[in-house]
């Protein structure tokens, strides 16, 4: 049978991506060289500015740094305060992917 | 993890991909505020920006249980939901209220006032983007001196922000606090801070916001770090009474070395127009409040 | 033993919010209703009651606290009248659109500008399209009754009522009111079940925006747009009338009172002219129907007793069945227009075959007195015009100098 919707007043359920996937708004892309990247350098969990400052929790704060592009808006704000600079916004269409 | 990052718990209650703006402030208070707050929460909102961020039904990113309601009502839901909590028995439960300025230090003000003045057990936060920014960057009592917004588009704002603290503090509660998501550990930390207390508390959010201020997404930590800079926001807590700085503020005002507000304001397109007479104005007013704090503090101690 | 006592509507009203076992009441003083509001915070400061009272700042925050703690899962009590009423605008809509089982009192009264504080049903008729039940009462018993019916009513069908009564009319006089026993009416009562889920372990954000049209859940099950979710508290609304009679039957079989369910009638069967009102004032026109029929002319009454939901067309119908005239009394007026509860019963009648010539009358606006044989007078003015041969009859202002 055909599920229904039940609710008699508007309860709304928790989902990933409730604006759909969210990485189409970006014109810039955040690509991280973890040739400078401190955690990744160092081998320790170190620094992720980038995690503490991201709006939308899309950085993994591990080793290496990982970033979901899917839902990245690309603000770039973890470039702009990443200590060692090694994170650079670089533009969708230079992007080979 | 690093020490000072170690702290914060780790889940996350927003999930990614929400209507927020890029470089949204308040995503990043949001963020950190729920960290704090953790599961047994009810959130209470207007409708506001952060009301677009809850998303559209049937669907939401956020994994706290919340309620909306009406623009003027916000701290009246929080006292419904904290007396229907009572009755039923359900005390431990952390109840939030979160709002805008326009909803805060204009239409919510009542509600506000006699919440707080019953002493209902609840956390007021009020995140502060300086005007209506949901309903397209219109003029609010929080709107700084000399900010162009929809409704000052030529003349600019001519009055300065509501000094929304005092009416605060004139109600006495256990708790008042102001913070920015510029610094997530400071927000965090108060965030920690006002769960332990009972009774109303009131934290203060200055909310950068990239559309409404004018300024490249990227800047939102380094616009907010700056207001703290220049003593446009001053991070403080008054905890039953007692007033002192922390964080950058309590630096800045150990070693005096508050930068001018033009710092701040040239890195924002609202304060394009403003006036040299405007900017010296909008120092003098944060200089007379950055000595009445420093006065505060020196009483307090 | 009978609990018999002689009390005010406030204090009938306050006394079965108390048999209701209330848990959250928030309410703001205001003539004619500031009489209610206090004997509920004796109730709770004496502990005779085990209740959450918020008394807040203002109406606005009067319901939304209702708002707030009825979403958590508690039973919730107001009241007001008037402008505080009015205040409340918003956040009516707000509750009604949340499926709320608020229960509320409106004791009515005049509204301003210029200043009234005495009663009107002006209040009330004019939140008519809030999406709250309304009903109305004729004596102190009836408020009684029908507040404990109305949490039957509002928790079964998961939408607020309005009790409303009549300002110092009944909310300041005296009466012999049976108060039942508090066991009786837990029995009659079950707890409140929520819709409304606020649970960490199942996290939920209620009443956040709806888009214009449908949209899928994670599931992929397609889920309400805007429309489709004011068509759910129309449809309750609309099927409500069979739980409100239903809920009297059961209630005058508890209790032994049967105060009708959407409409009660008095010596309608064989009449002729029927004189029709709601509240106080509908009890007024049972005593103008005797007298009437003591001069001969054959008069009865049909009380609306629930105003929204209105009564269904078969049932208004079947009321009115043997009527030549229909007289009207309201104590409100639709400005430009004529009384909200004329223009709705023409339209039950529409594409029936009542004939009746319709009169409507409006009496009692800011507390002026009517008086039952001045009912008697306004009928018989209106019986000598249709004998006269008018059909079409121009609301007329009773006791009201127009000149």
């Amino acid at each position: 049978m055909k599920k229904k919707d039940e609710n008699i007043s508007a309860m709304c359920k928790p989902t990933i991506g409730e604006a759909g996937r969210t990485g189409d708004w970006r014109d810039l892309r955040p690509v991280i060289d973890h040739s400078k990247c401190t955690p990744f350098v160092k081998k320790k969990a170190a620094c992720y500015l980038c995690w503490l400052y991201c709006p939308e929790a899309v950085v993994k704060a591990g080793i290496p740094v990982e970033i979901d592009l899917e839902y990245c808006k690309g603000c770039g704000i973890c470039a702009e305060e990443c200590p060692s600079r090694a994170i650079s916004m670089v533009r969708e269409d230079k992007c080979n992917d | 993890m690093p020490q000072n990052l170690f702290k914060i718990h780790e889940k996350e209650y927003v999930l990614p991909g929400t209507r927020a703006c890029q470089g949204c402030g308040l995503s990043i208070a949001y963020r950190f505020a729920l960290k704090a707050l953790r599961e047994d929460t009810i959130v209470t909102l207007p409708a506001c920006c952060l009301c677009v961020l809850h998303g559209l039904y049937p669907l939401t990113p956020v994994l706290v249980p919340s309620v909306n309601n009406t623009f003027a009502s916000t701290a009246a839901s929080a006292s419904g939901i904290a007396a229907g909590l009572a009755a039923l028995n359900r005390t431990e439960t952390t109840v939030v209220a979160f709002a805008g300025d326009g909803g805060t230090f204009d239409m919510g003000l009542q509600a506000l006032s006699g919440a707080a003045e019953r002493g209902t057990d609840f956390i007021y936060v009020a995140y502060d983007n300086e005007g209506y920014m949901n309903t397209g960057t219109q003029r609010s009592s929080a709107t700084p001196l000399g900010a162009l917004t929809t409704t000052t588009p030529v003349l600019t704002k001519q009055q300065h922000k509501k000094d929304f603290l005092k009416i605060m503090e004139a109600h006495q509660i256990p708790y008042i606090a102001t913070t920015t998501p510029a610094y997530p550990i400071d927000l965090y930390d108060k965030f920690v801070r006002a769960k332990r207390i009972k009774g109303t508390r009131f934290i203060h959010i200055h909310t950068p916001c990239p559309p409404g201020w004018q300024y490249p997404t990227k800047d939102t930590i380094r616009i907010g770090r700056l207001a703290v800079d220049t003593g446009l926001c001053v991070l403080f807590e008054v905890e039953n009474g007692k007033f002192r700085f922390t964080g950058r503020s309590r630096t800045l005002a150990e070693k005096g070395n508050k930068l001018p507000v033009v710092h701040y304001v040239e890195r924002q397109g609202r304060f394009k127009k403003m006036s040299i007479e405007q900017l010296r104005q909008l120092q003098d007013w944060v200089d007379d409040r950055w000595e009445e704090y420093k006065k505060k503090a020196a009483e307090s101690k | 033993m009978t609990d018999a006592r002689i009390i005010t509507g406030n204090q009938a009203a306050a006394l079965a919010a108390r048999l209701c076992d209330v848990q959250v009441i928030a309410a703001y003083p205001i003539t004619p209703q500031s009489q209610l509001a206090e004997m509920l915070s004796l109730y709770v400061e004496s502990g005779q009651l085990r209740a959450e009272y918020v008394r807040v700042e203002g109406e606005h925050s009067a319901m939304t606290v209702c708002i707030g703690a009825s979403t958590v899962g508690a039973r919730v009590f107001t009241a007001t009248s008037s402008n505080g009423l009015l205040y409340m605008h918003e956040q009516l809509h707000w509750a009604a659109g949340s499926r709320l089982p608020i229960v509320m009192c409106c004791v009515n009264r005049g509204v301003g500008a210029p200043w009234s504080i005495f009663n009107d049903q002006q209040d009330s008729l004019s939140q008519r399209d809030t999406g709250w039940i309304q009903i109305y009462c004729r004596d102190n018993q009836e408020i009684l009754d029908t507040i404990i019916q109305a949490y039957r009513i509002a928790e079964t069908v998961y939408a607020p009522v309005m009790v409303c009564y009549d300002g110092f009319v009944l909310s300041h006089t005296m009466m012999p009111v049976i108060s039942p026993p508090p066991a009786a009416v837990r029995k009659f009562l079950p707890a409140y079940k929520p819709h409304t889920i606020l649970d960490a372990n199942n996290p939920m954000t209620i009443n956040s925006v709806l888009l214009p049209n449908r949209r899928p859940d994670s599931e992929g099950v397609v889920c309400d747009g805007y429309m489709e979710m004011r068509y759910k508290l129309q449809n309750a609304l609309d099927r409500s009338p069979e739980t409100i009679r239903e809920v009297n039957r059961q209630y005058a079989e508890a209790f032994g009172r049967d105060h009708g369910g959407m409409l009660w009638t008095h010596r309608t069967e064989d009449a002729d002219v029927i004189l029709t009102s709601m509240g106080s004032l509908a009890a007024e026109a049972t005593v103008a129907a005797d007298a009437l029929r003591e001069e001969g002319i054959k008069a009865g009454v049909v009380g609306i007793r629930v105003f929204r939901p209105f009564p269904e067309k078969q049932e208004v119908v079947e009321a009115y069945r043997n009527a030549k005239a229909i007289i009207l009394f309201e104590k409100s007026i639709s400005y430009g227009y004529e009384g909200g509860l004329c223009s709705d019963l023409k339209a039950a009648f529409y594409g029936s075959d009542i004939r009746a010539v319709i009169h409507d009358y409006v009496a009692g606006l800011g507390g002026r007195d009517v008086k039952s044989r001045e009912l008697v007078e306004a009928v018989k003015s209106s019986l000598a015009r249709i004998a006269a041969g008018e059909r079409e009859l121009k609301t007329t202002w009773l006791n009201c100098h127009t000149e």
